[in-house]
């Protein structure tokens, strides 16, 4: 690398521009784009030659058109803010009660061992087995849909903030106790910087669940505005390039959720291991 | 060698040994079965003396310190402090681990300032504090350093600089060189008595270094194994403890040895 460096301070100035450009194409990571290309392209085959009906299966063009459509009438971005907006509100509510329930379920042994059992035998039950009580409990609106993403947020958030906190090592405790450290400067000195991580496992393991379940909500509760209403307008009403679109929304989506998380990820793995 | 302990040595100043250890045994449940690790153990230490406790592995040195430490409170006998029993962790008391235990999201003086919280001291009393004992083991200017970015032998400075922080009146020290490179530890080691003669605080070292325990103790408490329990208390001189190459050091190293059951004619026979 620095052989290189020096080496291109050496050269004239057009050889190094041209170095320069091939050092940022090289750097570009071009291999998870081919089997995105390959899978373009044999769409493309697919309708051009017909293997599929159209009915089945619009144009990738079909496709970029009703974006433009919906783009333009405005109707999209309504759905992505409604279903984003019911998104976040579920998210910020099953966080907050998950660490708050997991940090007091750390804190304190007596309830970990009375609440804890509860909470783990919870885990196990799937999440989608939640839907038809909290829709008898809340109603299939926006109520009912935040709290069903709710309950998804908090699963993995508690876990991970209870196992964080109540995992001090010995040796820590041990510490804590002959510095007299007072309860509350044991969890901001000692405790939640060392569940930080596991906290942060159950933060991204909340995105990701929130992001199905907000999925789920919208197609399983009342049609209301959001991209899954359009998901069950598109199937009902056999608009292909619709149903297409969404999918790929969705995915989008979901895809720059996890990109974001795994960044905050590394910054944070970055600031532990100083 | 099992000379009557109990009976503590004549203090200068004071009547009323700083800490008194009486017939301590302690004994941990394993498996079901109570195995012994401390037995009848008797000990007096003056205000502002350093006792030096030496012995083999599973000896339960360790286990003593926590006692007097208060984290363990579950033993036969007494312990007390200036006539006071223990009844737990006291800001009076601090120790330095084996391992400096630094926490490793604070930092330096993050570290040192966390054994001042409970001091009721103010903000600025507390940074006073702690730059001053920064100081004292010679890392002021690494306060706002973070625990990985030290060697071994630094980071078990800032642990004690954290242990010296309060001001306790007794200072515990469990193998608090054990984990570091022979040289650190010979230049620790004369850190180490400057420092706790410059704080005067009563000092109780657990070592298996003999020669650290000769070095550093005013007396010499040697511990038999399984279970602990006292085989000699030997006084240092002076001269021992301040020349480690002195005929007074060598010999008394060597008593030493002999009492932990190193045979020193073993090698040159060989």
């Amino acid at each position: 690398m620095s052989i290189e460096a020096t080496a291109a301070t050496a050269l004239p100035a057009e050889t190094r521009a041209g170095n320069a450009l091939r050092s940022v194409a090289r750097r570009i990571e071009w291999r998870p784009w081919t089997a995105f290309a390959a899978l373009l392209a044999l769409w493309f085959a697919a309708h051009h030659f017909g293997w599929v009906p159209a009915k089945y299966l619009p144009s990738p063009v079909a496709v970029v058109q009703r974006l433009i459509r919906e783009v333009t009438a405005g109707t999209l971005l309504h759905d992505l803010h409604e279903t984003l907006r019911r998104n976040l509100s579920g998210l910020v509510i099953g966080v907050a009660a998950g660490l708050a329930l997991g940090a007091l379920l750390g804190a304190s042994s007596l309830v970990g061992r009375i609440v804890g059992p509860t909470v783990l035998a919870q885990r196990q039950t799937a999440l989608f087995a939640w839907v038809p009580l909290l829709a008898m409990w809340f109603g299939g609106g926006d109520t009912g849909k935040i709290t069903f993403i709710a309950v998804a947020a908090f699963q993995p958030v508690v876990i991970g903030t209870w196992r964080g906190i109540s995992l001090v090592p010995t040796t820590y405790r041990e510490l804590s106790d002959v510095l007299l450290l007072s309860r509350w400067n044991y969890m901001r000195l000692v405790a939640l910087p060392h569940a930080l991580p596991m906290i942060f496992t159950g933060l991204h393991g909340a995105l990701i669940y929130a992001w199905l379940a907000t999925v789920g909500s919208e197609l399983f509760l009342n049609i209301s505005p959001g991209l899954g209403g359009r998901l069950n307008e598109g199937s009902q009403l056999f608009e292909i390039d619709l149903l297409f679109l969404v999918i790929l929304l969705f995915g989008l989506i979901g895809l720059g959720f996890n990109t974001l998380a795994e960044r905050a990820e590394g910054l944070l793995i970055r600031w532990n291991n100083r | 060698m099992n000379a009557p302990f109990s009976a503590p040595v004549p203090s200068i100043a004071t009547a009323l040994p700083a800490l008194d250890i009486r017939h301590v045994s302690k004994a941990f449940v394993v498996d079901g079965k109570a195995v012994e690790v401390l037995a009848d153990i008797s000990l007096s230490v003056e205000a502002g003396s350093f006792v030096s406790i030496v012995g083999a592995s599973g000896c339960g040195k360790s286990t003593l310190l926590r006692l007097i430490l208060g984290l363990d409170l579950d033993y036969a006998g007494d312990i007390h402090l200036d006539g006071q029993p223990v009844e737990g962790p006291g800001p009076e008391r601090s120790i330095v681990f084996q391992e400096h235990r630094l926490l490793p999201w604070l930092t330096v003086e993050g570290n040192v300032g966390a054994a001042l919280l409970h001091s009721g001291l103010d903000a600025a009393a507390r940074r006073r504090s702690v730059a001053e004992h920064l100081e004292l083991v010679g890392l002021e200017a690494f306060a706002k350093a973070y625990p990985a970015q030290l060697s071994g032998g630094m980071a078990q400075r800032v642990a004690i600089a954290r242990a010296l922080a309060n001001r306790p009146r007794f200072l515990l020290l469990d193998e608090p060189l054990g984990a570091l490179d022979a040289l650190t530890r010979l230049r620790l080691q004369g850190e180490l008595k400057r420092i706790v003669a410059h704080e005067g605080a009563t000092a109780v070292l657990v070592t298996h270094d003999v020669d650290e325990a000769v070095f550093l103790g005013h007396r010499i408490v040697v511990l038999h194994p399984r279970p602990g329990r006292i085989a000699a208390v030997l006084e240092v001189p002076e001269e021992a403890r301040a020349d480690r190459s002195s005929p007074t050091f060598v010999a008394l190293r060597d008593r030493v040895l002999e009492l932990l059951g190193v045979s020193l004619g073993e090698g040159r026979a060989r």
